[in-house]
């Protein structure tokens, strides 16, 4: 009977692997999905249990934890004289609407279960430390960020500010903005009833604009890369395009006109620069003709169009229509028809020109820091697929200091310091006012920083707006604010 | 013919002393660490009870080296070890219902059974000489098993607990007479199979390639089938079926070798509850919250959701690899966070690597359970403890198969782990008999009276060995 002894050993070690293996995918493989169930009041309980890490932006802790005697044992706190500001940005903490922004996106970090707080929490184990979650330091200038917010003032739009060199996005604002600390209060009823009345605001304060509001036509800002996919394709900045008063659209019975119905040039041609300094659309429309709607489509891509992005927070698509026809075309190579951006995608194009066609992984998150401080995870700048050569990067440089100098962005300029940029008028509907565009980076020989300000709806300009005259001066606030 | 070296036997009793004492550490530290960890300082009984479970402990060990000094030396610490663990997380959760206003005690009672169940064992290897004794009682025992498998089906004393009807209450008392049947059957099964072993093992027809035993063998099976399926019918207790279904193919493999009678018990079984799953709708729903336990629909349904289950995976996934720490975590937000589900409370508290090493404690029980009826010489010693062995191990399985969702969840309780009288009681009459039968496996046979030939070698076959090989195997394995 020895012989069945042994094998039923042997069978008894199968069951324990057999478990062994089932403890482990509960615990191990499962257990992030399992602790992100909704239905698991365990992570909620632990969360409110521990004292949540602060966002730090410069040397200023903008959201921060504090003991309360109540059942969730801590409150979190944005400071109050910023507090929409950042509300972007931060998003908020709420135990009735869980989390956005970084506190949901650096959730395990600010609640201190990340695994890379692994030997932070073991450290505090050992030491019997209260353990409590790590901070996050953004990469937030907070003299950009309150130069932008003020510059636009009482109007729907939104900012963003990024380092060319890096992808550090200095500024990101989003108006009308909201306070978080109203959603993040633990009276339930008063949590509700802000968060019905946020939800029932037309003007969608809790929108982020900049990375996740609705997508924006970029009118004449896309021309930057209907130029970079020409320069591509063998032209050069002083080529001579046509550049007639109307454009008759192939295949239908449209005639597209200038902004204003002005003509472009007294001969019906002028350089690619020159296009692109007085925004010519007819010209535009005419070199996306003749390049088709794949070498746009590619320009556009490589300037990160239809590309998963995350910045923590996801960044909905910008995108470029799928399937045009020759009108279409003609259209969305002047950044109208379907052609749809978010602002941080139109401060990648600028950036990527300005970093000489290599963009740059734009990121939010510094620094992350254990409770003693120590870095856990500090943010390395990354270089994405080049979007176009140097020489072309350098001949838009060029024809963008065109445009700032001598072309639609004048009131961009800043006395002392070289601006490089590019205007935007989109049209929206027959009804609404246009939205104003403004994309730049500054100094153009040795950026530092690059903007795009959307302006919705002309902003209090209305019907009169323009990008040169709406969103011009608001990136000028911004790169004055950003180079001081 | 094999020349055998005289194998020196060493009891291993001071091995014994000094395990137990690393298994008393565990238990008591963990129980300090309960209070640490809630309110900041040891547990106010903290010398009492201490002195309580060395007594009791210490007091076994003295009964051991008093009356079965070959037993086992690794079996006596484990089981004091997982006693110990289990009764300190028992506490825990009964301080969690405390600060919930729910009712509690659970410790005190446990720690109650514990005592009564260990001198138990104690009086069962003092009174228990010869294990063979149990093979004149083989049709007794399985009346009594079948008394006590139908007893809670019975009008006066049978009670239904949530859907199960497995318990009788008798005056104050309430048991689980399950558990107690397990030993009784293993009895009845080792007895009755070692005298037919040979009749069952008899080859019959070949079918695909396997050989397969002859129809008119089948009765046995069969029955053993019928009432494991009466059991999960009648009972609604899919753990008990299934546990002593096992228990019978285990030990008939172990009779007569032959894989056939596996794989027919297996299919029957198979069959069976997937017959059930769709004849009975409590049946089927265990299937239903197995199969599809995260779903929406599943999760909410009510009587009968998988809600207790998922609970107790996010009570093993929030534990993740390290766990939250004795006294720290929330498993009593799991019903029957102190019994059914203890080994989920476990996971949460001492994490992946906690449950693992309890896996492993259980896993060295059961192998030296299984190392005890390799070195036994008789064949109902082997089967019976074989049979035990295994069913401590396959309780194990059905549980923590269960609760991780490996296989669909029964009723079983963790052996030694979780609160409750019957099977604490149960399991510690196991580990005494195991013991009992431990000491006769590594006992030095008897200097020979001449059979052999005139070799004075110790460890020479006892008259009446049915296996010339076995008995030479005393305290390693030679083959």
């Amino acid at each position: 009977m020895n012989t069945p002894l042994r094998r039923l050993a042997t069978v008894v070690v199968v069951m324990f692997v057999a478990l062994m293996g089932a403890t482990t995918w509960v615990q191990f493989v499962q257990a992030p999905s399992l602790n992100a169930d909704q239905r698991n009041v365990r992570t909620l309980y632990r969360e409110y249990g521990n004292a949540r890490g602060p966002i730090v932006v410069g040397e200023q802790a903008i959201a921060t934890s504090t003991k309360v005697d109540d059942p969730f044992g801590y409150q979190r706190q944005y400071l109050p004289e910023t507090a929409p500001i950042y509300a972007p940005v931060t998003g908020y903490y709420s135990v009735v609407y869980q989390r956005s922004g970084i506190e949901e996106w650096m959730n395990t970090e600010l609640n201190g279960s990340a695994d890379s707080l692994f030997y932070a929490r073991l450290e505090d184990l050992v030491t019997g430390k209260q353990p409590q979650g790590a901070s996050v330091q953004l990469t937030i200038d907070p003299a950009v960020q309150q130069a932008a917010w003020d510059a636009l003032g009482d109007q729907r739009g939104a900012v963003v500010a990024l380092d060319p060199t890096t992808g550090a996005i200095l500024a990101m604002v989003s108006k009308p903005s909201y306070d978080p600390n109203v959603l993040a209060g633990h009276d339930f009823a008063a949590v509700t009833e802000a968060w019905t009345a946020l939800q029932a605001d037309p003007n969608k304060p809790m929108d982020n604009r900049a990375i996740a509001g609705n997508t924006y036509p970029p009118g004449s800002t896309f021309k930057l890369i209907t130029a970079a996919a020409a320069l591509e394709n063998g032209y050069a900045a002083d080529t001579a395009v046509t550049a007639p008063r109307e454009l008759q659209l192939p295949q239908s019975s449209s005639v597209l006109h200038n902004f204003g119905g002005s003509a472009c040039s007294g001969t019906g041609a002028m350089t690619l620069a020159d296009a692109l300094r007085i925004s010519c659309n007819t010209a535009f429309a005419q070199i996306g003709l003749d390049l088709g709607a794949d070498a746009l489509r590619e320009q556009a891509q490589a300037f990160g169009f239809d590309t998963p992005l995350n910045v923590p927070m996801k960044v909905t698509e910008s995108h470029f229509p799928d399937d045009p026809d020759a009108p279409q075309t003609a259209l969305s190579a002047i950044g109208q028809y379907e052609v749809r951006v978010t602002p941080l995608q139109m401060a990648m194009v600028s950036a990527t020109i300005a970093n000489g066609g290599v963009p740059m992984q734009p990121y939010l998150v510094q620094t992350v820091r254990s409770q003693d401080l120590t870095v856990v995870d500090e943010a390395e700048p990354t270089e994405l697929d080049r979007a176009v050569s140097g020489a072309t990067a350098a001949a838009l440089r060029d024809m963008m200091i065109g445009v700032v100098n001598d072309g639609t962005g004048r009131s961009a300029q800043i006395p002392g310091i070289q601006v490089a940029g590019k205007t935007g008028t989109a049209q929206t509907s027959e009804e609404a006012a246009p939205h104003a565009w403004f994309t730049a980076f500054a100094p153009a020989d040795a950026p530092r920083v690059a903007v795009a300000v959307i302006v919705e709806n002309g902003g209090s300009m209305g019907n009169e707006a323009t990008g040169g005259a709406v969103a011009a001066p608001i990136a000028r606030a911004v790169i004055q604010a950003a180079l001081q | 013919m094999a020349t055998v070296a005289p194998l020196q036997v060493r009891p291993g009793r001071s091995l014994e002393l000094g395990l137990l004492i690393i298994a008393l550490t565990l238990g008591v530290g963990a129980y300090a660490l309960v209070g640490l960890a809630t309110a900041g300082s040891v547990p106010a009984d903290i010398v009492g009870y201490s002195a309580g479970l060395i007594a009791l402990a210490v007091g076994m060990h003295v009964v051991l080296r008093w009356r079965a000094p070959y037993a086992d030396p690794v079996i006596l610490p484990a089981v004091v070890a997982l006693n110990g663990i289990g009764l300190a997380m028992i506490y825990r959760i009964d301080l969690a219902y405390e600060a919930r206003e729910k009712a509690g005690g659970f410790a005190e009672r446990q720690l109650v059974w514990t005592a009564i169940s260990m001198v138990l064992a104690a009086v069962v290897i003092v009174i228990l000489r010869d294990h063979r004794t149990l093979r004149r009682y083989t049709y007794t025992a399985m009346v009594a098993g079948l008394v006590l498998i139908v007893a809670p089906l019975a009008p006066v004393i049978g009670r239904e607990i949530n859907g199960a009807r497995i318990w009788i209450h008798v005056g104050p008392a309430s048991l689980q007479p399950a558990e107690l049947a397990k030993i009784v059957v293993a009895v009845f099964f080792a007895g009755y199979l070692v005298t037919t072993r040979d009749t069952l093992a008899l080859a019959g027809p070949r079918f695909l390639g396997l050989q397969l035993p002859r129809i008119r063998d089948l009765g046995p099976i069969l029955l053993a089938w019928l009432v494991s399926l009466s059991v999960l019918v009648l009972q609604r207790d899919l753990g008990t079926s299934l546990l002593f279904f096992g228990l019978f193919v285990g030990m008939l493999y172990l009779a007569t070798e032959r894989i056939s009678w596996v794989l027919i018990g297996a299919g029957l079984f198979v069959g069976g509850a997937a017959l059930a799953a769709r004849l009975f709708s409590h049946v089927g729903a265990r299937f239903d919250v197995w199969l599809t336990a995260l779903d929406a629909d599943t999760y909410h349904r009510a009587p009968g959701g998988s809600g207790q289950l998922v609970g107790g995976l996010f009570g093993m996934a929030s534990g993740g690899l390290f766990g939250t720490g004795l006294g720290q975590g929330r498993p009593d937000l799991v019903p029957y966070a102190e019994s059914d589900f203890i080994v989920a409370s476990l996971g949460e508290e001492l994490g992946l690597t906690g449950l693992l090493a309890l896996l492993v404690l259980y896993l060295v029980l059961a192998q030296r359970g299984l190392r005890t009826a390799i070195g036994v010489r008789d064949g109902f010693g082997k089967l019976f403890a074989g049979g035990m062995a295994f069913v401590v191990a396959f309780q194990c399985f059905v549980v923590v198969g269960g609760v991780t969702r490996l296989i669909p969840l029964t009723g079983l309780t963790m052996p030694f782990l979780a609160y409750g009288g019957s099977s604490l009681l149960a399991n510690w009459i196991i580990a005494a008999l195991l013991l009992r039968i431990s000491d006769s496996a590594r006992r030095p046979a008897p200097v020979s009276d001449g059979d052999t030939g005139g070799l004075p070698v110790r460890g020479a076959p006892p008259a009446g060995s049915d296996n010339e090989t076995e008995v030479l195997i005393l305290d390693e394995d030679i083959r």
